[in-house]
């Protein structure tokens, strides 16, 4: 049962996390972001088995669990959360230089993207020009 | 021993924060950086010497035993990646400080660089997957910080493909580490070895897959490729410099040892040969169509990355000595061809090739380095690009892959076309700079040797082929026969 819920419980977040992401503006990203880490520390301990047996030998009867994955889980959280400051400021910086923290177009892709269309207009205009 | 196998990742950090106290002192932070980095230049070449004498080194963190704690490997190939990666990391340090803008824009370079070294260094001697991916992310957070150095607008703009993607293929791997565990209940690779293998065969291909997927982003592999040639050309010189030579380089390293510790040989042979084959092409067309120096070169990462990869994919000893040696030969070829684009750019104020004509009468010796690296990353002989690719090209016959064969040598003669677009471009003609709006500055020396010096490695690499491809030989040969690792790993 707890293993059916932490399963859907990671689907939902990576989902909204994979949603977000997929915006231009960098503030949605960064929200993006922390939801697809919980779903993904989340997998984390969902990795170590069953929840409710303390993570420590020695405490209380009976089984532990297995450290290991609350350590992984632990170190992604800090590094996470190091990376949300870091896209915050990145955010705030793109702010203050352009009044939007939209990720703009690389003007060389422009560039050629326009060479594309103009050529495509070119080929047109050459076949309206001998079906006429 | 095991002093040595931390090393090379101890040493930048404690560097890192020794600089970081001296912030107001930018002669301290040089010498500082200069001098960690000569050390573990010096360092990984101890250790590439000691594991070829007498085989693969591991070092238990902590002094957990094994499959608990963190633990740090070297064999050859691991040893190999490391002297050229310190090698690169030093000249482009040696080029940052002598073109003095950089470190002087911001006092974070030196400590954020060193950084960097130590994550890429601890990318490469990684015994554990979850240890892997702390290390990506030492190198990624500093790479974050240096892309977007300076804070221009344009920075930020590429900055936040380059994060966005990376975060993406990062959490990916994260995820996988997860799965592994769930599957296996160890992240230890030396212990996943026999453990995959006893895993049924759908769950073995699915986190093959999922760890390709992870690492093609870092590496730029198609079709994850598209953040790299927006994002590095903006970035300062130096810093391009050393993401082109080493970052995806990180990435191709994480693909050949898990693709061929953990899956092989019933991994994803043909998948990664149809990448290798779209990489190639993909990267080579993108770079015909550009008209930038530095764009140009960063389309040709990704087209090289292919030729490693399909050397990855033919799963044999000569293919995976051709990857490990085109691994050696890109990391200093690579490297010196941006430095000189930066220092072209520097001297005329751009790298547009239809605003340059005739930098061959102006700056000769710059033009001549230009030259030789060019050449040797097309690939034509006596440079070490031939060798490696004649190596990967014989192990694609020896594995009957026409196909790969052929893309190959075509892609490699497209290269040759692009070099030489750049040259008549940029280098040849007469010595009129009408496009340049700014007055010619003459090359500096310390950035020039920096280049110079790469490109000499380069030279090194052909001039001593024979040795290096029989290092590379023998680092396949552990790759493919797994036993010694495992055994040097987990050892009580």
């Amino acid at each position: 049962m707890t293993v059916l819920v932490m399963a859907a419980v990671v689907g939902v977040l990576v989902a909204v996390g994979i949603y977000l992401v997929l915006d231009r503006s960098l503030t949605r990203i960064v929200i993006g972001f922390a939801m697809l880490a919980h779903g993904v520390n989340l997998l984390l301990l969902a990795a170590g088995g069953r929840s409710g047996a303390p993570p420590l030998l020695g405490r209380g009867q009976g089984p532990t669990a297995d450290p290991l994955p609350q350590a992984f889980a632990l170190t992604a959280l800090v590094i996470s959360f190091a990376l949300t400051a870091f896209l915050l400021t990145l955010a705030f910086r793109s702010w203050q230089l352009t009044r939007d923290d939209e990720v703009q177009d690389d003007p060389e892709d422009r560039r050629i993207a326009a060479i594309g269309r103009r050529r495509d207009e070119a080929n047109e205009a050459r076949r309206s020009g001998e079906a006429r | 021993m095991s002093i040595l196998v931390t090393a090379p990742i101890v040493v930048p950090i404690l560097g890192a924060g020794v600089a970081l106290v001296f912030r107001r002192s930018l002669v301290v932070q040089r010498v500082i950086a200069l001098v960690a980095m000569f050390a573990v230049s010096g360092t990984n070449i101890a250790l590439l010497v000691d594991v070829d004498r007498r085989g693969v080194r591991a070092s238990q963190v902590g002094g957990w035993p094994a499959p608990f704690g963190i633990t740090l490997v070297v064999d050859l190939f691991s040893a190999l990646m490391l002297v050229m990666a310190s090698f690169a990391i030093l000249a482009v340090l040696v080029y940052a400080i002598g073109q003095r803008d950089v470190d002087r824009a911001s006092r974070s370079f030196h400590p954020v660089y060193l950084v960097l070294a130590a994550g890429v260094s601890a990318s490469f001697l990684a015994g554990d997957l979850f240890y892997l991916f702390v290390a990506f992310e030492m190198t990624l957070i500093a790479s974050y910080v240096l892309i977007t150095l300076g804070g221009g607008a344009d920075q930020v703009r590429t900055g936040m493909t380059y994060v966005v993607m990376n975060l993406l293929g990062s959490t990916i791997f994260l995820a996988t580490i997860g799965l592994v565990y769930a599957a296996t209940g160890t992240v230890n690779i030396a212990d996943l070895v026999d453990k995959v293998a006893a895993l049924p065969d759908g769950v073995a291909l699915v986190l093959g897959l999922f760890l390709l997927v992870a690492f093609g982003v870092k590496a730029a592999i198609f079709p994850l490729f598209s953040w790299l040639p927006d994002s590095y050309p903006t970035a300062l010189t130096p810093i391009t410099a050393i993401f082109a030579g080493l970052l995806t380089k990180v990435g191709v390293y994480a693909i050949v040892r898990t693709q061929t510790f953990l899956f092989a040989p019933d991994g994803a042979s043909k998948l990664l040969l149809v990448i290798a084959a779209l990489t190639m092409v993909v990267g080579v067309l993108g770079a015909i169509a550009q008209n930038d120096m530095k764009r140009i070169l960063s389309f040709h990462i990704i087209s090289q990355i292919g030729y490693m990869i399909m050397g990855l994919a033919l799963f044999t000893v000569s293919g995976l000595a051709g990857a490990v040696f085109f691994m050696v030969h890109q990391i200093p070829v690579k490297t010196s061809l941006f430095l000189v684009g930066g220092i072209v750019e520097r001297s005329t104020g751009t790298a547009g090739l239809d605003r340059l004509e005739g930098l061959v009468r102006r700056m000769p010796f710059v033009s001549v380095l230009f030259f030789l690296a060019a050449l040797s990353l097309a690939g034509v002989p006596p440079f070490s690009g031939f060798v490696a690719k004649l190596a990967l090209v014989e192990a694609g016959f020896d594995g009957s892959q026409w196909a790969i064969v052929a893309v190959s040598l075509v892609v490699s003669l497209l290269t040759l076309f692009s070099m030489i677009k750049i040259w008549n471009g940029a280098f040849w003609g007469a010595a009129r700079l009408d496009g340049v709006n700014v007055p010619f500055r003459r090359p500096t020396p310390v950035p020039t040797a920096a280049a110079a010096a790469l490109v000499g490695l380069a030279l090194f690499v052909a001039v001593a082929a024979r040795p290096l491809y029989g290092l590379a030989e023998r680092a396949a040969f552990g790759l493919l026969d797994q036993r010694a690792y495992v055994a040097e790993v987990l050892r009580p």
